[in-house]
């Protein structure tokens, strides 16, 4: 293999496995430490930065960090990285001061339809470099579905007030209850730019027979949580059917439960394994006494009078093809109604995009989809830029924030008269952490706690309110006990081949036999040769140039604990521990800053 | 040293032996050594032989004298019984467990100033006494706790970290050890594990005197140009005769060398040792030509390593003394003083 380049910016990326995997590419490992050492502020500053939302995240993210969590490959389960950002946000001080002032005014205008996290992540970035930011929802607050679709026992109004509040607070100028009904008349409007961050609004309909005839009882999960949210529902049937295995289903089947149903299940097409819906919104569910039951599929609206009776289900089983491809047939079992007052419909949502005209220079794919760049966010339009569901389809927040950040950086360099195809790399910083003889700036002593639950709420008591937040969230010992288990992966094992002496001290002592040295060969060759079986080749070897014996240091990256052994125990300091900073370029940060991290 | 303990967590498909034990389970403290030290790679070594062998460490009994190799067994089979002596004393106090309990098996750890200085005698006693035991120096030519004075196995004519000739002859302990009858004799490198782990895996299975000389660079003391006990210049001289491999209670690896370089040795418990021949002349059970072999190599400055001499079917000292099959220390005091009927019936027999 060839000697691994730990220049390019991505080698040590990759390394540090949840930031990696977030689509914000949040450096958590840094705000871990820093909630470690009770430095909330700071903490939730760097979130702030980098995902925009960090109470809001840090309640209701899809944390695509925690599967990528390298502790869930050392022992069970990873990090609760999504609670410990709650956590920055409950014990943060007052933050005002940190904000960015509102900018002199640069002249430009820019447009967003929706307030949802996409539009408001541009308006954070944009508005401090003095765009005239002007934000239109159809609902009187700013939020979009992080108010309207997420129920408050989840995410209690506060935070998001607060959190959308410091970016209105910038100088965005929000016109609540406006909704665009046409983008040939807001173009008309000569904005410099318009970013479309409406997200994907309508509920999937469900078109099986007796829809029309019990439509009364049957209701589009995401339109009836709005009504919930907003007041306007809030009561609903004894006994309540949620269609549907996502989180939206596990959403509308734990609202149900507030609302007055109380013999409520949801029904899921798929096996439980496979349902949309993250694990720990199903035990969620689960532990509010809604029982899930799978392999059923609705095939028709049992009515009488015009009144919903129940639903018919067809049992199914899966069946895999050839190409490992699953399909549902019929197990053959008699067909089961299950009778209900009422069903909430949560098989998914849809794109829609009524409002934008045929000639208004946006194509649109034949999927009914606007044809946008998937790197600059930009239309067939190159003044209108879409973000969030809006962009791709039905994702989450974290991606909206992601897209969010990436259209302001091109809005901000088509407005300065640049080329938007043109990107500029991230700003990263490595630093050794060497402090002394066998002394780092990081807590290199590897906690063996298993991960610790977060406090819930007498379920008696959750179940009276639907405003009554369910999660307690960490508290301050339970914070920093979870913040230990972090692995400190952006602290990088960094090998200098030329100071090498091959005594073998780094691989002796190794705890989780990483490191190797051997005969250089090609990767799968090199893979079988490890100290310790490679489980996944997904995961990098770090291989060093040619030592003085002619073999070369082969590191499995894997299961690295960062304990920092390797290079304690090296008597030539060939191995250091140096911390791996990267910082995405967002809007105005095109030259790489020189601001000095905290270390 | 490192001041937090090795952490517990370990890779997640580590092979388990025989007994269920992965090589982590064979571990013993985290080592105060300085960092780079040769012997933190011999207690590795230990650990390894010791988990390929399946030994339960209840089974063990680790004893050391004094000197930063006497400080290793700390680091290794953290679960077996040990017994940090005197200075050079070591080999009388294993001496002494091994005649009251035969059954365990005896790990020597010493080093060049506890064995061919203070403990000189003591080690050629138990040498030529054949006691049942893996007796290991730990060997870097130099005093590393009183900061670098020569050793007695240091090489006459090499330097000091300082800068000062050896003006003294070397005690090549792998010699004497020859000559005094080991009946299992080799010398290693800490530096090559793939030569060191069979090596102390044969030797725990040796029965009789075993004796391995393992040269162990000192990084803070005698790791520098001019010392003979460097790390290059151990790479550079090294002249190994053989490579071996250990099979125990296995099938018979299917040898794919070329014949003639395969000798395969039978030790008395059944192990068998692979030897792969690297020197085609040389014969691992000709006592006399080894010795004439190490004096004619250390003559042109060469470090010979690899098993230099074995005796398969070496007798040791419980033999020699025709001792019970039962370990002196379980039996039981009817059986050791059977009562004066039995006295005067022998004091009748010899009158």
């Amino acid at each position: 293999m060839k000697p691994t380049d730990i220049a390019a910016p991505d080698y040590f990326h990759k390394v540090v496995d949840c930031q990696w995997a977030c689509p914000a590419h949040t450096p958590v490992p840094e705000y871990i430490r820093l909630i470690a050492q009770g430095r909330y502020s700071d903490a939730y500053m760097i979130n702030w930065k980098s995902n925009v939302f960090p109470g809001i995240l840090g309640r209701t993210c899809d944390r695509p960090c925690e599967p990528a969590c390298r502790r869930g490959r050392v022992e069970e389960t990873p990090v609760a990285i999504c609670r410990l950002k709650r956590v920055a946000a409950d014990f943060k001080d007052d933050i005002k001061q940190r904000l960015p002032r509102p900018a002199t005014k640069n002249g430009k205008r820019v447009a967003f339809v929706g307030g949802g996290p996409a539009s408001l992540t541009v308006a954070r970035d944009l508005a401090p470099l003095g765009y005239h930011c002007t934000v239109f929802d159809a609902d009187p607050e700013a939020g979009g579905m992080m108010r309207t679709q997420i129920p408050k026992f989840r995410l209690p109004n506060s935070v998001i007030d607060e959190e959308t509040g410091y970016i209105l607070g910038l100088g965005v100028d929000f016109r609540g209850g406006h909704r665009i009904e046409s983008m040939k008349s807001l173009l008309a409007e000569n904005y410099d730019a318009i970013f479309v961050g409406s997200g994907a609004p309508r509920g999937r309909e469900l078109d099986i027979p007796g829809r029309k005839e019990a439509a009364g009882n049957i209701h589009i999960g995401i339109e009836w949580l709005a009504s919930v949210s907003f007041g306007h529902i809030d009561k609903i049937g004894k006994r309540v059917i949620v269609l549907g295995g996502g989180n939206t289903a596990m959403d509308c089947c734990r609202t149900a439960r507030r609302l007055g149903g109380e013999d409520v299940k949801v029904v899921v097409r798929s096996g439980f394994e496979e349902m949309k819906a993250s694990p720990w919104e199903k035990e969620d569910a689960l532990h509010e006494d809604i029982p899930i039951l799978n392999f059923m599929v609705p095939v028709g609206f049992v009515h009488a009078g015009g009144k919903l009776t129940g639903i018919t289900f067809q049992k199914v089983k899966a069946e895999y093809d050839a190409k490992g491809r699953r399909n549902l047939v019929p197990s053959g079992e008699p067909d089961q109604t299950i009778a209900c007052d009422d069903v909430l419909v949560a098989v998914g949502q849809e794109n829609a995009f009524p409002w934008i005209e045929q000639d208004c220079g946006i194509e649109f794919d034949k999927w009914h989809m606007p044809k946008v760049d998937p790197k600059t966010f930009v239309s067939t339009n190159p003044k209108v830029f879409f973000g969030g569901d809006a962009a791709f389809g039905p994702k989450n927040i974290i991606w909206a924030v992601s897209h969010g950040h990436d259209a302001a950086l091109s809005i901000h360099k088509m407005l300065s008269g640049e080329d938007i195809t043109d990107r500029p790399l991230p700003d990263v910083q490595v630093s050794s952490q060497k402090m002394g003889i066998h002394e780092w700036s990081y807590d290199n002593d590897i906690s063996i706690d298993k991960r610790y639950k977060v406090p819930h709420r007498d379920k008696v008591i959750a179940l009276k309110d639907i405003r009554t937040e369910v999660e307690l969230g960490y508290d301050v010992k339970l914070a920093l006990g979870e913040a230990e288990r972090c692995l400190n992966c952006d602290v990088q094992t960094v090998f200098s081949t030329s100071l090498c002496i091959e005594c073998d001290a780094c691989a002796d002592i190794c705890p989780m036999d990483c490191i190797t040295f051997t005969g250089n060969g090609e990767e799968g060759d090199l893979r079988q040769r490890l100290k310790a079986p490679s489980l996944h080749p997904d995961q990098d070897l770090y291989v060093s140039t040619d030592l003085k014996t002619g073999r070369v240091m082969v590191k499995d990256e894997d299961v690295c604990l960062h304990c920092g052994l390797c290079a304690e125990r090296c008597p030539t300091g060939a191995w250091d521990m140096q911390k791996y900073l990267i910082e995405m370029t967002h809007a105005g940060s095109a030259c790489p800053t020189k601001s000095r991290s905290a270390a | 040293m490192t001041y937090i303990a090795k952490p517990k967590f370990h890779h997640p498909s580590l092979k388990k032996n025989e007994l269920g034990y992965t090589h982590r389970d064979y571990e013993g403290k985290i080592s105060t050594l300085c960092a780079g030290c040769g012997h933190d790679s011999i207690t590795a070594s230990i650990i390894e032989a010791c988990y390929e062998l399946s030994i339960e460490p209840h089974r063990v009994a680790k004893i050391s004298g004094i000197g930063c190799s006497s400080k290793t067994p700390d680091y290794f089979l953290g679960n077996s019984h040990g017994f940090n002596s005197v200075h050079g004393r070591m080999p009388s106090v294993l001496t002494g467990a091994n005649l009251a309990n035969r059954d365990l098996i005896y790990l020597g750890v010493s080093g060049d100033g506890d064995s061919a200085s203070i403990g000189f005698g003591q080690f050629a006693h138990s040498i030529r006494r054949g006691v049942n035991m893996t007796y290991i120096v730990e060997n870097n030519g130099v005093y590393g706790l009183t900061k670098g004075q020569f050793s007695a196995t240091a090489d006459r004519g090499s330097k000091s970290k300082k800068g000062v000739t050896n003006t003294d002859n070397a005690i090549d302990l792998v010699a004497i050890a020859l000559q005094l009858g080991a009946t299992f004799v080799a010398r290693s490198f800490s530096g090559d594990k793939t030569q060191l782990v069979p090596l102390i895996a044969a030797a725990i299975r040796h029965k009789g005197a075993s004796f391995i000389d393992v040269i162990s660079p000192c990084i803070a003391f005698n790791n520098h140009a001019g010392s003979t006990k460097s790390f290059d210049y151990v790479r550079e001289h090294n002249d190994a005769v053989n490579r071996l491999d250990v099979l125990v209670g296995r099938d018979p690896i299917a040898v794919d060398y070329a014949p003639g370089t395969v000798q395969m040795v039978e030790q008395h418990d059944g192990s068998k040792i692979a030897l792969r021949k690297i020197d085609a002349d040389y014969d691992p059970h000709d006592r006399l030509g080894a010795q004439t072999f190490l004096a004619r190599h250390a003559a042109k400055g060469q470090i010979v390593t690899g098993l230099l001499y074995v005796d398969p079917d070496a007798e040791d000292l419980h033999e020699h003394l025709n001792t019970v099959e039962t370990p002196l220390n379980t039996l039981e005091a009817d059986t050791l003083c059977p009562g004066s009927a039995v006295l005067d019936k022998f004091n009748a027999s010899v009158r």
